[in-house]
């Protein structure tokens, strides 16, 4: 089953909102809220879109609104493997 | 009441011959020009050969890693020339009582790179695959927002679309705003469309040399004048009340005086061009007489029928070789709306060092009767100049500088 | 004495109307032009809803030559600039050209032509390098948008200053605006001001799907545009455009001009914030109105509408309504405030023309427009934005306020003129 790890959203988090001047994005963030490390509404959406794209797990308007954290997303988006795997 | 002046107290240029104001003013003084064989992309298959790239430029020297994916080429060149002007003037807006200092930007194309980018996305991939920064990385009014966020600027603010005259007519607005009230406007204007699409849209208007070399690319007022070099670039001038600027203690390069702009009549009417009425009123704004304009820098459109038209406007003010003419775009090429505002800081060079910049590679064409300075600079005692700026279908704009006692 | 600026002539080209006339009465009915998406398939889109304009350009009175050069926001504002220059009553000949001055706004240009015309060249998106020889004619006109103030400029033989102004949604504002002072300073008499925006176009509403900023109310279009209220999903995009005459007072008195209104203030802000986002708390749009009353010389007590920005985002209609209580206190809650957005969309730059043009008819016939689709106020939304029903009253002093991408908050006073101090 496919896995969607926090490297992997680590990269696409750098190709679509960069990274925020106080923050490395190497260090260990995946309890961190995205405002902390600097990502605004629309860095999340283009973060969203991105993954959307490149792992066909669609990310509801809902959840992205809670979404806090990268483990948050990580996690959403496994879960969506984990449904695809099923059916 | 007194009117209120407005002085140019600092200077921010990315320029194809220099990044950095210093770099700019440097080659331009030596004739180094920044007119090249495209290499942005391959140019192969297109009859225009020639650009003016600005080199060397690394957006991640120059600005913070987050704003690099929502920013177009033209919007970094703006952001890191915005940087220059306020650090040159030795200026932080964000420490300003709150609505004292405002942004006016011009533009032509907007993001057009970027646009290209997501048109690629859209009809070539699917819907879903346009960016979210495609809702504000490419329209006009980008570089006014992304500067005013940068340095916390919220008074009143703008953006003009006039094509290559937009560089004065944002300068020219700053300066309504700041005898409105507003102490401090940052303006100027950026572009860039050096792309397959940027090309291919401007080729219809067939104005573009097609030449190979560089140094016979582009030749405004030249009997060999066969178009104009594209180019991309940004100038960004900060403009202060003078009072305001005088009690911090801030350099001063050059008051703007005066400002005019016009609009050509329809084509076919036979009305007569309204550059010279633009030529004119910017001199009566200033309190000016020709007499007393030191130095032109034209606008130099490089097309025949248009460099007509300019010269003869100049010398029905003037009278013909009635003053020195200047062109040093012709290092650059053609920059939309950072094309005059980058004449306007070439401007406030010229008269606080008291030289005045080469038209390059140009044999004057006897027929424009121009004083045309070719060759090397020109050493001279500079009080004003006079700049003019035309854009695509008949916008014209003229601005009168004065050097500071 | 310094000089002052009325409005003389208006001509609009709006969904659900094809002029002025018809687009009063459309709004005063409370009918809304929101409709599924007709211009191509939307079925791919996210949202599929617009407000689009049953405009014929060759009806209009433009020829197969103008229609072919110009972008569909060309025509739209060079057909509602004709029609304000008849509303008017200004004879050709009274224009003294290097008098008579353009200022159009717009949001995002010839947009349109620029998405089509790039599926040609790129034949579908298949390659970087686009093919020059499939370029139209006129494809610079639609590379730089200052044509759209060339050709209004064309059609009224103006020479003074022309331009267009360029900052995003509050762009139709701000042209006005910059018309305003450009005949105050004594530059021109005569203005064509306004607005024009036709991005009903698939990049356009595939960027807005990307920022999930507008409604996906796709199975309830007519309902879709819902300021105000509990249940909004955000903005349905629309197009359109309304051109101004204004006049320098004295002049158009002097030729018996009809006076619709003066324009007796302008103010613009930014929110230096963020380049989509907005403060809840609105100060920046609040200080913009306070700049605007102060220099209309008025209070908020002075104020008898209010024509809101009402895009009908979650974040924006908030953020207005605080706007609007941190500028006129205790006014907001006793003004009555409309969107007309609620009705014809969102168009961008254009819209803020056309609001001004909605003021001025508020003004001209003392009824307010009213919200359609306000069923139930957000709980944060309490101020009385005239729910589903148009209301006369007095109108002698309309504020329309406009916010845009870029962070741009604008806001302008129009004035009944007989109520003016000379």
């Amino acid at each position: 089953m496919q896995k969607f790890t926090l490297d992997d959203l680590r990269t696409i988090m750098r190709a679509c909102a960069g990274e925020a001047e106080s923050i490395d994005l190497e260090d260990d963030i995946l309890d961190m809220s995205f405002e902390e490390l600097g990502y605004d509404s629309i860095a999340l959406l283009e973060t969203a879109g991105r993954i959307e794209r490149s792992t066909g797990i669609a990310i509801a308007d809902n959840d992205l609104t809670i979404l806090g954290t990268p483990r948050a997303l990580v996690d959403l988006v496994n879960s969506g493997y984990s449904r695809e795997a099923v059916t | 009441m007194r009117v209120r002046c407005a002085v140019a107290t600092g200077l921010g240029v990315a320029a194809p011959n220099g990044l950095g104001t210093e770099n700019y003013w440097t080659a331009t003084l030596q004739s180094v020009t920044g007119i090249r064989p495209i290499s942005r992309f391959d140019a192969t298959v297109y009859p225009v050969k020639l650009a003016g790239e600005v080199r060397g430029f690394e957006p991640a020297e120059h600005l913070p890693s987050r704003l690099i994916p929502q920013t177009d080429h033209m919007t970094r060149l703006a952001l890191t020339a915005a940087a220059w002007a306020l650090a040159d003037a030795g200026v932080d807006p964000g420490s300003l009582p709150e609505y004292d200092a405002g942004v006016v930007t011009a533009s032509s194309c907007g993001g057009f790179e970027f646009g290209q980018r997501e048109l690629e996305n859209l009809w070539g991939r699917a819907p879903g695959h346009v960016s979210a920064y495609q809702s504000f990385a490419w329209f006009y009014a980008v570089n006014t927002g992304q500067i005013s966020i940068r340095h916390g600027i919220r008074g009143p603010s703008g953006v003009l679309v006039t094509d290559d005259a937009g560089g004065l007519d944002a300068v020219g607005h700053a300066r309504r705003l700041i005898r409105n009230g507003t102490p401090l406007v940052v303006s100027g204007g950026a572009d860039s469309s050096l792309c397959p699409w940027g090309l291919v849209a401007q080729l219809p208007c067939g104005m573009l040399a097609t030449g190979q070399e560089p140094d016979s690319g582009y030749l405004p007022f030249d009997e060999r004048a066969g178009g104009y070099v594209p180019g991309e670039g940004a100038a960004i001038i900060v403009l202060e009340d003078a009072d305001a600027a005088r009690r911090r203690g801030a350099r001063c390069y050059g008051e703007i005086a005066g400002y005019a702009a016009t609009f050509d009549p329809r084509p076919g009417s036979g009305r007569p061009s309204g550059l010279r009425r633009a030529i004119e009123l910017a001199l009566a704004d200033a309190d000016v007489t020709p007499s007393e304009v030191d130095v032109v820098f034209a606008d130099a459109a490089g097309v025949r029928e248009l460099d007509r038209v300019e010269a003869s406007a100049i010398n029905s003010v003037f009278g013909p070789y009635g003053v020195p003419v200047t062109a040093p775009k012709t290092m650059t090429g053609r920059l939309h709306a950072a094309g005059a505002a980058l004449d306007l800081a070439a401007a406030l060079l010229a008269i606080t060092n008291g030289i005045i910049p080469p038209t390059v590679n140009v044999r004057p064409a006897q027929e424009y009767q121009l004083n045309l300075v070719t060759g090397t600079p020109l050493r001279a005692r500079l009080r004003t100049a006079l700049l003019i700026a035309r854009g695509y279908s008949g916008f014209n704009a003229a601005m009168l500088v004065r050097g500071v006692a | 004495m310094s000089r002052q600026v009325v409005i003389t002539g208006i001509g609009v080209v709006a969904p659900g109307g094809r002029d002025t006339k018809a687009f009063w009465e459309m709004i005063t009915a409370g009918r809304t032009a929101t409709r599924r998406i007709s211009f191509f398939d939307p079925h791919p889109f996210r949202s599929q809803i617009a407000a689009e304009c049953s405009f014929d350009a060759a009806a209009e009175g433009l020829s197969y030559q103008e229609i072919r050069r110009m972008d569909r926001a060309a025509q739209f504002c060079v057909v509602a600039a004709r029609q304000a220059l008849s509303d008017s009553g200004l004879e050709p000949d009274a224009l003294v050209p290097h008098r008579t001055g353009v200022s159009i706004g717009s949001a995002v240009g010839a947009t349109m032509t620029l998405d089509r015309e790039y599926a040609v060249v790129s034949n579908g998106g298949r390659t970087w390098h686009v093919d020059h020889r499939y370029a139209v004619p006129h494809l610079y006109d639609a590379f730089v948008p200052s044509s759209f103030a060339a050709e209004v400029a064309w059609l009224a033989g103006a020479e003074g200053p022309a331009a267009v102004v360029s900052a995003g949604c509050t762009s139709g504002l701000d042209a006005v605006g910059h018309a305003c002072e450009l005949i105050r300073e004594g530059t021109a008499d005569v203005m064509l001001a306004g607005a024009t925006d036709a991005p009903i176009s698939p990049i356009t509403v595939a960027c807005f799907d990307a920022i999930k900023a507008t409604s996906i109310r796709n199975d309830d279009a007519a309902h879709a545009s819902r300021p105000f209220d509990r249940s909004r999903d955000g903005f349905v995009l629309g197009e359109g455009a309304a051109v101004l005459v204004l006049e320098e007072l004295a002049s158009a008195r002097r030729r018996g001009a009809r006076l619709y209104a003066s324009i007796a203030g302008f103010a613009s802000r930014c929110n230096a914030y963020h380049m989509t986002g907005l403060r809840p708390d609105g100060r920046e749009m609040a200080d913009a109105i306070k700049a605007a009353l102060d220099q209309s010389r008025l209070n908020p007590e002075d104020v008898s509408y209010v024509n809101a920005h009402g895009s009908g985002t979650k974040q924006n209609d908030r953020h207005e309504t605080a706007a609007f209580k941190r500028a006129l206190g205790e006014k907001a809650y006793q003004v009555p405030v409309s969107s007309i957005k609620s009705m014809i969309g969102h168009s961008l730059g254009a819209i803020g023309s056309i609001e001004i043009a909605a003021s001025a008819l508020a003004i001209e016939h003392n009824v307010v427009p009213p919200t359609a689709n306000l069923n139930e106020r957000d709980p944060e939304c309490d101020l009385d934005y005239v729910p589903l029903t148009a209301r006369e009253l007095p109108v002698d002093v309309v504020l329309s306020v406009g916010s845009g991408f870029g962070g741009f908050q604008s806001a302008i006073v129009l004035a009944r003129q007989d109520l003016k101090a000379a």
